[in-house]
């Protein structure tokens, strides 16, 4: 038994270090990153659009637009696809058929990000650029390529969420002559609201930290995107790309990039958790 | 009780490994390390490559991260030679030794479909900084201007403003990629792209400008008449080590520097 204590205790150790790991990088990223915003003056950091690392201008307003507009572009594709699979696997398809196509849909999470960036490359650009016009790198494209990212996320996370609403549901539902398709989306998505909610803002998380696929579809311009066709810079792009080469105030700076993203994932974080809470409540009161 | 001891035994592996892992960097290091510049990259991995087959059991290993980045590798000793592909500020040249491998010109591209020809300097700032924002402006199609840049920090971003750009800013709707290739795939694929790079990595997918009328070619930077020309530095903070050195040697001896020529670089005397 004593045994059974020290081991307990090694396993704790390694399960602190592990979570003191992210307690120090959260630490350094905000000693590094937040002087330099104070320095400019949060107005100066955050509603400037002006970003010349050179001339010593650090403005990431066009940045956060970027990464706002991919972001939301992503969850836009990402949601339509990913809640129709997880409704057809969770109501509509043979137990056989949900079975082999669960984990193709997981296997999509296994793909390293620079592969689809280079598909995006490869074969999304171009014809974006050939058929819309633009440069084809665009707020569009990386849209595309984060939806498509994105989607294990937010369907197996919303097939959880409808598999969790209670059978007496849709018992009760199709007792009362609601079809199938009714039953479907007047009764299940509605128990189910809150945890897909959840699943979006996971997904929309996801998509707002990816960077490799988003650098080599995205464009990386500075200026603040017109339209879907424009090129955009995001915040994790703006790391990527200039951190191996970055000192001095250029490098707070970038630091400083990284406390804002931090802070917004952090927040999406928040808001997925609270709204995953709310489910059980909600599907046992109705 | 068995698990609790097999876990113990298990950890007891891992640290060993830990431990000895520590060693095992310093016994395999019978290598140069080079790092830095992208744009130099792909010439030192040809010279590191017959260097190794000439000198066995010498290895040359490559990265790249771009100048700046080579630079810091060379201070902090992450590697034993920081490459950079423009020339030194007046702040490191007092804390770096840089060695001229070889000069580079800076070559003009646009997609090989792309009408026009040549620029002057003042049409190419002008294109670059946004003021000009069609080709039919500078004797081209009637069409859209997009400018390619590099990232900020890129040893070729910072020649080219250097030479090219002087007081005015690259425009912030330029498109910004991260090396060469990615410069290369977008231009080959965008009739109204406009970039630059290093012109032994041209090839001949690419038009590559007459900039003031000077067409962009080994021979026109020897002579002097193409002027968007750059150093490429092999740099250390002092003096380099012996096996750096002689790798040193091996790059500026005759074999190395027509190696460096076949490529499409300038030799550096």
């Amino acid at each position: 038994m004593k045994q059974d204590k020290i081991i307990g205790a090694i396993l704790l150790l390694v399960a602190l270090s592990a979570i003191s790991g992210l307690g120090l990088i959260t630490v350094f990223i905000f000693r590094e990153g937040v002087p330099i915003i104070l320095r400019l003056g949060a107005r100066q950091f955050f509603l400037s659009t002006d970003w010349e690392p050179s001339l010593g201008k650090f403005g990431i307003l066009s940045m956060i637009g970027g990464s706002l507009a991919v972001t939301v572009g992503a969850a836009a594709i990402g949601v339509v696809f990913s809640l129709g699979l997880a409704i057809v696997l969770t109501q509509f398809s043979p137990p056989g058929l949900s079975a082999a196509l669960k984990p193709l849909i997981e296997l999509l999470a296994g793909i390293p990000s620079v592969v689809y960036g280079f598909v995006g490359v490869v074969t999304l650009v171009p014809l974006i650029r050939h058929t819309l016009g633009g440069p084809g790198l665009s707020v569009l494209a990386a849209s595309i390529v984060l939806g498509i990212m994105i989607l294990p996320t937010v369907t197996s996370i919303a097939i959880d969420a409808l598999q969790a609403v209670s059978p007496t549901y849709l018992e009760g539902s199709i007792a009362l002559g609601a079809t199938r398709w009714q039953t479907v989306t007047m009764v299940i998505l509605r128990a189910a609201r809150s945890g897909i909610v959840a699943a979006v803002i996971l997904g929309m998380g996801r998509a707002i930290g990816e960077t490799m696929a988003v650098i080599m579809v995205a464009g990386n311009a500075l200026e603040v995107p017109h339209s879907l066709l424009d090129p955009v810079r995001t915040l994790t792009s703006n790391i990527a790309l200039e951190m191996g080469y970055a000192s001095g105030a250029h490098r707070q700076a970038l630091f400083a990039t990284g406390v804002t993203l931090f802070v917004i994932i952090t927040l999406l974080n928040i808001a997925a958790l609270g709204f995953s809470r709310r489910r059980p409540a909600r599907s046992r009161v109705g | 009780m068995l698990s609790t001891r097999f876990i113990l035994r298990a950890l007891g592996v891992t640290l060993v490994t830990l431990v000895t892992c520590v060693g095992c960097d310093s016994a395999s290091r019978r290598s140069v390390g080079l790092l830095g510049s992208t744009s130099l990259q792909p010439f030192a991995e040809v010279l590191g490559e017959h260097y190794a087959k000439k000198t066995p059991g010498q290895f040359v290993e490559v990265q790249g991260g771009g100048s700046t980045a080579g630079l810091q590798a060379a201070s902090h000793g992450l590697a034993d030679i920081g490459m950079c592909s423009r020339a030194l500020t007046a702040e490191e040249i007092r804390h770096f030794t840089p060695i001229l491998i070889a000069r580079d010109g800076l070559a003009i591209v646009v997609n090989a479909e792309n009408p026009v020809v040549g620029l002057s300097l003042g049409q190419l700032r002008a294109l670059f900084a946004g003021r000009v924002l069609n080709w039919k402006d500078v004797g081209g199609k009637d069409g859209p201007v997009r400018p390619i840049t590099r990232e900020e920090g890129s040893g070729t971003r910072e020649s080219f403003v250097r030479l090219v750009m002087g007081d005015d800013r690259i425009s912030r709707r330029a498109l910004t990629q991260e090396s060469n290739g990615a410069v290369k795939e977008l231009v080959k694929g965008d009739l109204s792209a406009i970039g630059y790079m290093s012109l032994g990595l041209v090839g001949n997918e690419l038009k590559a400008l007459r900039v003031d009328n000077v067409q962009p070619t080994v021979k026109n930077v020897l002579a002097g008449s193409y002027t968007l020309v750059r150093p490429l530095l092999f740099v250390t903070k002092g003096a380099p080590g012996p096996a750096a050195q002689k790798f040193v040697d091996f790059v500026l001896s005759p074999e190395g520097q027509g190696l460096l020529e076949a490529e499409g670089l300038v030799r550096a005397r």
